[in-house]
């Protein structure tokens, strides 16, 4: 596992720390602007996700590397109501429509690599990872 | 981000720079067609732009370079909303495809032969508003001396309408003897829709059986549009009235049934409320004027009859019908 650095979302400030927190990184790492901006959008999206439906969770940033490859991997995790219906909230039309901004969709379209796992009741844990290319 | 697109918008970005003109401009508009081809993103393409400057002009002051990024940030989610559309495109391109299939599985499921009997000529159009037809005809006849008709419409169109066409259908095929009562046929389907159907679907039906040897057109009507009557002696038109419920409603419902004799030249015209309820805009058509019009057509062949009258009606409508559109005739010709 690679270097983990993370920011508890509580409020709606930590939105923002998570954002400069994946900014940081993904600059160090070595992501060009466009990447960046993307990166910074999907902690956004998830750490907002976490903010307005779970009410506290956590968002890290894992540094990675494979065959070469540099790139980050994004974990928000939080303990709150869980998803019942994963399938809508990966719809395209779903997010946007309620207004609630590029959500899930979004997220995958931004990363290479988008993974859910979620327990209705328990919490959400979702990792999107992004290589540099 | 291929390297080519970058080379590409710097000669176009050059040019531009260099001579401001109408041409040039019109060349950046053509790569930005090629661009959304190419599904690259508007933060892609500020990213270029950047790149591009940096190498042309790079005294540019640094806050220049600074408000690019805030531009960019911006315009991911112009990226997002962009793909999004793309993919909500291609999923409705693909429920097209479906629906077409979908219209070819139903017309050959309520495929129906149009009966031959003697002394009898029968006319038939039907055509759906949208892919779907919520219509329905079923011809039930011995191909001898009865020769029956139902003309069914689920109130609603498209796809429930459609499915729910597809159980009449098969509460018809169980009935196998042409020379039944048109009240005991509305009595056997309206217990099978009453069993299948949702209590905010209905379903109207009238059914006709002619029969050769007596020249009698028996009828009933579960609530549907009532037929005309052309009486070809005093050459006019009479409704043909019965009471009924609409088909689903309640389990048990006992049907009249009403007879009427046909003379030569006389004719029976069953139809949907596409037909009644055409409008233009200036409103509903007056059904007068589709009286007249089928009243000219008395001494063409039935097919001709149904398909002009269709012709006309669909053109006072500008060709886009508004609700599903049958009819048919029975016209005795000896």
């Amino acid at each position: 596992m690679g270097y983990r650095s993370s920011v508890e979302i509580l409020t709606e400030w930590d939105i923002v720390a998570a954002r400069q927190l994946g900014r940081n990184e993904a600059k160090e790492v070595g992501f060009g602007t466009v990447d960046q901006a993307r990166i910074t959008t999907a902690i956004s999206e998830l750490a907002r996700n976490i903010y307005l439906y779970a009410g506290k969770g956590k968002i890290e940033i894992e540094r990675i590397s494979e065959g070469g490859k540099n790139g980050i991997t994004i974990i928000a995790s939080d303990n709150g109501p869980g998803i019942p219906d994963v399938r809508k909230v990966m719809e395209d039309g779903f997010s946007t429509s309620g207004g609630l901004g590029a959500g899930m969709p979004g997220v995958k379209r931004l990363m290479d690599n988008f993974k859910l796992e979620t327990t209705v009741g328990e919490g959400t844990v979702i990792k999107a990872t992004k290589w540099i290319r | 981000m291929p390297q080519e697109i970058e080379r590409q918008y710097k000669e176009i970005l050059k040019q531009y720079v260099l001579q401001q003109t109408e041409q040039n401009l019109y060349a950046g508009q053509n790569f930005s067609r090629q661009l959304i081809r190419k599904n690259i993103a508007p933060d892609e393409v500020i990213s270029i732009h950047k790149a591009t400057l940096e190498e042309m002009f790079p005294e540019l002051p640094m806050n220049v370079w600074n408000s690019f990024d805030l531009l960019i940030e911006m315009m991911i989610r112009y990226g997002l909303a962009h793909a999004e559309h793309q993919s909500l495109i291609q999923k409705q391109e693909e429920l097209k495809v479906e629906m077409d299939l979908a219209a070819k599985v139903q017309k050959t499921l309520l495929k129906t032969t149009i009966p031959v009997v003697e002394g009898l000529d029968i006319g038939l159009i039907s055509v759906p508003a949208r892919k779907m037809n919520g219509d329905y005809i079923y011809f039930l006849s011995d191909n001898a001396s009865n020769a029956g008709v139902a003309v069914a419409d689920v109130i609603g169109k498209g796809i429930p309408a459609a499915l729910c066409m597809s159980m009449i259908k098969y509460g018809m095929d169980s009935l196998h003897d042409a020379a039944t009562d048109p009240k005991e046929i509305l009595d056997v389907i309206n217990r099978i829709v009453e069993k299948s159907v949702n209590d905010d679907m209905f379903i109207s039906m009238f059914y006709g059986s002619y029969n050769v040897e007596s020249s009698n057109f028996a009828y009933a009507t579960a609530g549907h549009e009532p037929a005309l009557f052309y009486n070809a002696k005093k050459d006019e038109f009479s409704e043909l009235h019965a009471k009924g419920l609409l088909l689903g409603v309640v389990a048990n419902v006992s049907y009249e049934q009403h007879v009427v004799k046909m003379e030569t030249g006389d004719f029976i015209v069953m139809m949907t409320d596409g037909v009644t309820e055409c409008r233009t805009e200036e409103g509903f058509v007056d059904p007068e004027f589709i009286l007249s019009l089928i009243q000219s057509l008395r001494d063409e062949p039935a097919q001709t009859m149904v398909d002009t009258v269709f012709k006309e009606l669909e053109q006072m409508q500008d060709f886009a019908l508004r609700d599903d559109f049958t009819l048919v005739i029975f016209k005795k010709t000896s």
